[in-house]
């Protein structure tokens, strides 16, 4: 289980997160979105960089309310809630979002 | 994938026969890494079937009820129709006595004297692989909800089969993702999600921001604190998730005006024990174990248990015999309790303000979660489980009705989600499994208008969320009691906005 991305191949898990999160690249990304039927645009990669940057400091990706509070910071609140995130990714901001900004899936009860 | 919602009329209605119908699904099986790192052998052992057997003796020896429900059965059919996944897909292999007897026609070939010389009578079969995939596949169509237990007239736990398939299957090799690698993480990070320290405490500190944004009241939300008198033990979901999170403030604003020291711990930031999903005694009790030990290594008094549903079922029944004696802590509350006792005894005392109109937005209704309703109980009467959450909620909320009695209370459906079958690989069965419960709730929006529907399990709220927008729900429709709670109390020297908007 690999994705293409100009001619390498990144492995993924069953699910399509990637195994070896340092093999992620912004080509990558596309690739991940278009596999999630998602098309990447400004306003998704400016929550996909926010988890990275968020991953990067903590090790997991934030809460969902914690990521819509930044996201009301940098866009607006009517782009700031649940509603909007699901918009921007149907299967949901935390799994979805994750995986093409090449985190671990979130696991447990939620 | 695409998913056929099934149409009901009533939540209860018996479906055609699908023979066949979920036959071969099943959940990613567990990668070595997450097998080992539990003590199971990484992937099928060579010699599974002597294994297998060999653990299913074990099992009959030193457990005697598993002998007994397989013993005892005697085909009556009262449990045919009182499983949701039965009643969602129409596989007659979900019936409970149908997919028992998957393990069960093992145990006859093997231990019983008629299945040993004359297997073709009794209907004793073989162990082949085609059966533990059989197994793996069936077995991980129950939530181990115990709703037809409550139906059969020996009393048998039709839950306790599954728990014990699972264990077999991970002693072989055959785990399943989903759990294993959860309980991994409960054992090197502390909580389901595999969240650090930091990020909890980064987490919570924005969770005070919140709550002093909207209340103007500075209400803590203490991490790792030496000397607090209550350690609180909740679902990382709550730490995370929607509606979990709004449930954790819930909590936060009830400790605070009712003035008592409390404090969460990144060591056991996590009341879920999936230990009793995989039917794992020794999981369980190292799950256990890191809450004795947080509790000790903080010196609290008492331990309070978050919106869990089969955490709460854990920690009442098992985790004195796992992980006691808790002899340390102050005997002269309940050991462990309840947040909702916590709740209901400050509101009979008197100690909060709340404005009920705040709900006003929303008619209600609970659902009963099945580890909760089923294998706990609440308070110091019987049924406390029942009436205590329900108590709660009509202190603060005015607007409240009940769904179908045969589905609720004792009789509970399961969410859907239980018993580790809360994966996205699953959510054909998922929202399958729904539709009794969603059938229930169509009812009473029918009747008495009900917009929302509460519940105090982080798996049912998890499931709810993701199921109840294709039964014609929003995603928010289902909330933590907590949050009811939050809504309506006012703190003291709240900051009281009359024209503020309640609904967000």
């Amino acid at each position: 289980m690999a994705y293409e991305v100009n001619g390498t191949t990144v492995e993924h898990d069953e699910e399509g997160y990637i195994t070896n999160l340092s093999e992620w690249t912004k080509e990558l990304a596309d690739v991940i979105a278009k596999a999630e039927d998602v098309e990447m645009d400004d306003e998704r990669w400016e929550v996909v960089n926010f988890l990275r940057e968020y991953y990067d400091e903590y090790q997991i990706a934030p809460a969902v309310r914690v990521l819509i509070k930044a996201v009301k910071k940098t866009m607006g609140p009517e782009k700031g809630n649940n509603k909007y995130m699901y918009e921007l990714f149907p299967y949901g901001p935390a799994k979805q979002a994750c995986k093409i900004a090449g985190l671990p899936k979130p696991t447990g009860c939620v | 994938m695409t998913e056929d919602i099934p149409q009901m009329d009533d939540p209860l209605d018996i479906p055609c026969l699908k023979h066949g119908a979920m036959e071969g699904l099943k959940p990613f099986i567990a990668a070595p890494i997450h097998q080992e790192a539990l003590g199971f052998p990484g992937e099928l052992v060579p010699d599974w079937k002597e294994r297998a057997l060999e653990k299913m003796a074990e099992m009959a020896e030193t457990n005697r009820a598993f002998q007994i429900y397989l013993d005892t059965c005697v085909k009556c059919g009262a449990c045919t129709d009182k499983c949701h996944y039965f009643l969602g897909t129409g596989d007659p292999k979900n019936m409970p006595v149908a997919r028992q007897d998957l393990l069960r026609s093992v145990y006859r070939r093997y231990f019983t004297f008629a299945g040993k010389y004359f297997p073709w009578l009794v209907g004793a079969r073989d162990l082949t692989e085609d059966v533990l995939h059989e197994w793996y596949s069936y077995y991980h169509q129950c939530s181990e909800c115990r709703r037809c237990s409550v139906f059969c007239p020996y009393g048998i736990d039709t839950a306790e089969i599954t728990m014990a398939a699972r264990d077999i299957l991970a002693h072989v090799g055959i785990g399943q993702k989903y759990s294993n690698e959860i309980i991994g993480k409960v054992h090197a990070i502390g909580n389901n999600l595999g969240l650090p320290a930091k990020a909890l405490g980064a987490t919570l500190e924005d969770l005070e921001e919140d709550i002093e944004d909207e209340t103007g009241v500075s209400v803590r939300i203490p991490v790792d604190e030496h000397g607090a008198d209550i350690l609180l033990v909740t679902p990382s979901a709550d730490f995370f998730a929607e509606p979990h999170i709004d449930g954790l403030l819930g909590y936060a604003k009830v400790f605070h005006e009712a003035g008592v020291s409390w404090t969460v711990s990144s060591y056991a930031s996590e009341a879920a024990n999936f230990g009793l999903f995989i039917g794992n005694q020794d999981q369980m009790r190292e799950v256990s174990l890191r809450i004795k030990k947080a509790a000790q290594d903080l010196g609290v008094k008492r331990i309070i248990f978050g919106e869990c549903g089969h955490a709460w079922r854990v920690a009442y029944g098992f985790m004195n015999t796992l992980a006691g004696p808790f002899d340390f802590l102050d005997q002269n509350y309940p050991i462990p309790q309840h947040i909702l006792e916590f709740t209901w005894d400050e509101i009979q005392k008197g100690t909060f303000t709340f404005d009920k109109s705040k709900n006003d937005h929303i008619r209600l209704t609970y659902h009963d979660s099945c580890n909760v309703a089923r294998a706990s109980r609440m308070g110091d009467e019987p049924g406390g489980q029942f009436e205590i959450p329900r108590n709660v909620i009509k202190a603060v909320c005015n607007n409240y009705f009940d769904m179908e009695r045969d589905t609720t209370h004792e009789s509970t459906l399961c969410c859907g989600g239980g018993g580790g079958l809360l994966t996205d690989d699953l959510m054909d069965l998922r929202v399958k499994g729904a539709s009794p419960r969603m059938t229930a709730l169509q009812q009473v929006t029918e009747d008495h208008g009900v917009t929302h529907m509460a519940a105090i399990c982080a798996i049912c709220k998890t499931q709810f969320s993701k199921v109840m927008p294709k039964y014609g729900y929003d995603m928010d429709s289902i909330l933590s009691v907590h949050q009811l709670v939050s809504n309506a109390i006012i703190l003291t020297g709240q900051e009281i906005d009359d024209a503020e908007d309640t609904n967000d």
